[in-house]
């Protein structure tokens, strides 16, 4: 009887490279997934948050007297409750501290302001909207270019004299921190000397991730012993568990953090929102379980946003196209607070990977911080940290560049890619890149859409008066933080456990510190340790999401699960292994030294016919362990990359323009990714097609606007438009494989590279169809209306 | 107020407010397979059939509006441990990545392949663009789709192998 997968037919033993179908499938397909609002409770009580609708203001009093009148409202808080507690400010991942509740003031449109407890949620809703709260208006920041002006108001009253921060000094009451990476003198003198440069602007809109399930937690404080237990939508719940200890001086051990399934992520489940803390602040005062499930409003407007960078570029190059250095400057809004989910040591993340495919000797970057009217955020949006700011960038001046040069875009990348031989590859902005074959991907992407045809028909349509473009993005994405000498939040290292316990009837379950949104673990994990210990892969059960079971890692997101836990998952099965082996040399009575693993079986050297299985072996390490080994056969493994992965990839779109109304037409995508050894196909293949829409969003349709007041103007999803079916292109995916040589299993991460590598593509080619216009570049999100009015005002008919 | 709704065949006694949404109903009534996830019934999470015949938003209307009608939700499509055909194909195809749009999905696929049992990829997609998804990019679901329909239009019992 096959008990965890009733539905599906079985496997058998499959390992790597294996297309086979999901095993966690069977409960979503019947409606049996258990996400966190599946989660009731006895006696559990319903939480509503009170928004502020003014982008800044003061708080001149706040009545709760009728809210609490209302039937079945238990409490109402407010941040002098939190005060008491030492809980109305928490600290961020940045080193910053945010409010909880509105502590004297709002600094942005829906901050929360008052926390209400109810019997259901109807009531916690009527008990919020109860709350009378009195507002002054202050003055708002909405532009960052207007943050730091001597004049503009202050907004972190809190810190205003504070002219040193996390990340070193501050010039202003509302700068944060600048950050820089590179030799400035040297990358100018190179600039200087260039025989042609660029110069571009352009602008990474704020985003937010928008996963189908909004953010939600339940706090269940059981005071008779002393244990709290939060069920929370969290990508990192040992994060998150070992946080909340610091937060609460509640000790460790009697916190569990259990992460349910989780309906996407996107980054915007890493951090800890104010929702979360007062949800166990209710628990613990009221003695219940209290719940509380995001309206889509307060996950668009109040939690972790993304992008938001401002960036200027300047590019060297020789005439002949060949590049020679680069300097960028870039603004970051990150809101009211510094709350940007980053490995400590980089408040901007990893956004010195924009260098990106290209040989440049000399770059410098600097990136400044600003505080803005606006909620706090920043977070890796299917994204490795500020990665798809960075690819962007070099991707879209490439293309600058290339028209600069009147080069073909595609020629110009194949002069100044990194070449095969020049890997382990240390670039100018200090990280070493670990392999790649960026001519070869490229190639395989350009035959693949035929490009040298799709040159010719775009003249002649040119020619016709028809609108045509082709873009092109090569770009090398950061990913697996990451090695402990660089990479910590807020001093946790970011290494990654996995534990595998063997059962004697050779079945298993493992676990890791990870927490899958869709990506598979359940199979991809069990497919690993299929390939190691030649188990079944319907044998092994992957368990993530509970920290009193699961080992302890930093979890996913950054596309680093399976650089870290990934490796770790692959190093304990080969340590149980080498335990086996000793086992299965007992039990074919030869010595160690004469046994070796073929075919996923251990056998005796040179004798095929003398072998013992792994379920035999199982069964022996309980049954019939060799004298003087410990018996059992199960092990944890900690896995501490040695460096970080680089998977990159080459996209090619072509995009046919309407003259008359603007509107893009995305005709074919082919998208080639290159992310080392890949696990499963079908499921690479899936992670494929969902970031190369997340792209296509950005690039054509999302965006968090606010208008002067600091309103926001995309807080549902009328607003904030996310593709359907019908506008979402179809893709024409494939793949180049160049293993990561310090991987165990040469894998590099592949979940974020097509957000990352996708929208230049997409803007490349909306631009290329306009360049012999004069358009040189176009901000996303490219709307029809944009492009209606460019061509209006380049004097083209609408017939 | 009392009211008896009809989910899935069997009647469930409910205790609502007038205000009340079909899709808090259902899911107070245990089955939590349909889900929530936008408030402005953009999303198409809470996708249940009414009726046998017609895919409704639950968020769209009030429990005591479902009094009187038939409703199946995504745990009324599995016949016991046989899976419906369009939860196979979504399986096959992997046409969900983290589960969440997917019981949706699947009834607003039930009731455009009612009405068309045979559509083209451009009727599939024009016929899902009600329901949301953020992780597939919709590829694979118009496969799953493709694939129930002629699964749905052969003989019982034949495979249907992509």
């Amino acid at each position: 009887m096959a008990v965890q997968t009733p539905n599906l037919e079985p496997k058998g033993i499959q390992g790597l490279g294996k297309a086979i179908k999901r095993k966690e499938d069977a409960r979503f397909i019947v409606g049996k997934g258990n996400y966190l609002d599946d989660i009731n409770l006895p006696g559990m009580l319903y939480m509503a948050l009170v928004h502020s609708p003014y982008a800044h203001a003061k708080i001149l009093n706040i009545d709760t007297s009728e809210a609490l009148k209302i039937p079945g409202v238990k409490a109402v808080i407010t941040a002098k409750d939190l005060a008491a507690a030492g809980l109305s400010w928490i600290p961020t991942l940045a080193g910053d501290k945010q409010m909880v509740l509105a502590d004297g003031k709002v600094l942005y449109q829906h901050q929360e302001v008052a926390a209400v407890y109810a019997e259901t949620r109807q009531a916690a809703a009527d008990g919020a909207a109860a709350v009378q709260v009195e507002y002054e208006p202050l003055p708002v920041v909405v532009d960052p270019y207007k943050a730091t002006a001597p004049d503009a108001p202050v907004l972190r009253e809190d810190i205003k004299d504070q002219m040193s921060g996390a990340h070193g000094p501050r010039r202003h009451p509302n700068h944060i921190w600048t950050w820089e990476v590179g030799s400035k003198d040297e990358t100018e003198k190179a600039l200087a000397q260039s025989e042609v440069r660029i110069k571009q602007h352009m602008v990474y809109p704020r985003s937010h991730p928008a996963p189908l399930e909004p953010c939600g937690c339940i706090g269940d404080m059981n005071k008779a012993t002393g244990r709290l237990t939060v069920y929370m939508t969290t990508q990192a719940p040992h994060a998150i568990r070992t946080v909340l200890s610091l937060v609460t001086k509640i000790p460790e051990n009697n916190i569990r953090v259990i992460s349910p399934d989780i309906g996407g992520g996107f980054g915007n489940k890493v951090p800890v929102y104010p929702g979360y803390v007062c949800a166990i602040v209710g628990s613990i005062v009221l003695g219940a379980p209290v719940k509380w499930v995001e309206t889509r409003t307060e996950n668009l407007t109040t939690t972790g946003f993304a992008r938001d960078f401002h960036m200027d570029i300047e590019i060297g190059a020789t005439k002949d196209g060949k590049v020679t250095a680069m300097k960028v400057y870039t603004l970051a809004d990150h809101g009211a607070f510094d709350a940007a989910a980053d490995p400590s040591k980089y408040p901007a993340g990893l956004f010195s990977i924009c260098t990106g495919s290209y040989d440049f000797q000399k770059a410098y970057a600097q990136v400044e911080a600003v505080y803005t009217n606006k909620a706090p955020g920043g977070v890796a949006y299917r994204c490795s940290f500020r990665v798809t700011e960075a690819s962007y960038l070099i991707e879209r001046s490439m293309d600058v560049l290339a028209h600069e040069l009147k080069m073909d875009p595609a020629e110009l990348r194949l002069k100044n890619f990194i070449q095969p031989h020049q890997f382990p590859y240390p670039s100018a902005l200090g990280w070493t890149y670990d392999s790649g074959d960026y001519e070869k991907t490229l190639k395989v992407a350009l035959e693949r859409i035929g490009y040298h045809e799709l040159r010719k028909e775009q003249a002649e349509k040119r020619a016709r008066g028809e609108l045509m473009g082709i873009g092109i993005s090569t770009f090398t994405e950061i990913v697996g933080a990451g090695p402990s000498k660089d990479f910590d939040i807020l001093g946790i290292k970011m290494f990654d456990g996995a534990e595998i316990r063997v059962h004697p009837t050779g079945s298993a379950i493992v676990r890791a510190g990870t927490r899958h949104q869709g990506q598979g673990h359940e199979t991809t994990w069990a497919q690993i340790v299929s390939e190691e210990l030649g188990l079944d892969v319907d044998k092994i059960i992957v368990e993530e999401g509970d920290t009193d079971t699961a080992p302890y890692g930093l979890g996913t997101y950054a596309s680093r699960s399976t650089p870290t836990a990934g490796g770790a998952m692959a190093l304990a099965a080969r340590r149980i292994r080498e335990k086996a082996k000793k086992i299965a040399a007992h039990l074919l009575e030869v010595s160690e030294n004469d046994v070796e693993w073929v075919d996923k079986k251990f056998q005796v050297k040179g004798v095929p016919g003398k072998s013992v299985t792994m379920n035999e072996v199982a069964f022996a390490a309980y049954t019939n362990p060799p004298p003087g080994l410990e018996p059992g056969l199960e092990t944890t493994y900690y896995y501490d990359p040695p460096n970080l992965t680089f998977p990159h990839g080459a996209y090619v779109c072509v995009v046919d323009i309407d003259k008359g109304t603007g509107e893009v037409k995305v005709r074919r995508f082919v998208a080639i990714d290159d992310c080392g050894t890949i696990i499963n196909p079908m499921i690479v293949e899936g992670q494929v097609h969902g970031g190369l829409t997340e792209g296509f969003a950005m690039a054509f349709m999302q965006e968090i606007a606010f208008d002067e007041q600091g309103n926001h103007l995309a807080s549902n999803f009328t607003d904030y438009l996310l593709p359907t079916a019908l506008e979402t292109p179809k893709w024409e995916t494939g793949h180049t494989v160049t293993p990561s040589p310090h991987h165990p299993i040469g894998a590099k991460g592949v979940g974020e590279s097509p957000t990352v590598g996708s929208p230049a593509a997409f803007v490349n080619a909306v631009v290329d169809a306009l360049a012999h216009l004069g358009v040189r570049h176009i901000d996303m999100p490219i709307t029809r209306e944009k492009v209606w009015r460019v061509l209006r005002s380049a004097g083209i008919d609408a017939f | 107020m009392e009211i008896t709704l009809k989910i899935n065949g069997s009647e469930k006694k409910l205790s609502v407010e007038p205000r009340t949404l079909l899709v808090h109903a259902i899911r107070d009534a245990g089955l939590t397979g349909t889900h929530i996830g936008c408030d402005s019934s953009s999303c198409g999470v809470c996708t249940v059939v009414l009726d046998g015949k017609t895919a409704v938003k639950s968020c769209t209307m009030f429990a005591v509006q479902a009094e009187g009608h038939e409703i199946t939700t995504i745990e009324g499509m599995a016949q016991g441990d046989k899976l419906h055909p369009l939860q196979q194909a979504f399986h096959d195809q992997h046409g969900l990545q983290c589960g969440y749009c997917t019981p949706g999905m699947i009834m607003a696929a039930h009731v455009l392949l009612q009405h068309n049992p045979n559509p083209t990829e451009e009727e599939i997609r024009f016929g899902l663009s009600g329901n949301l998804c953020r992780c597939t990019g919709y590829q694979n679901i118009v496969k799953a789709v493709q694939q129930a329909a002629q699964m749905l239009q052969q003989p019982a019992g034949a495979a249907a192998d992509d």
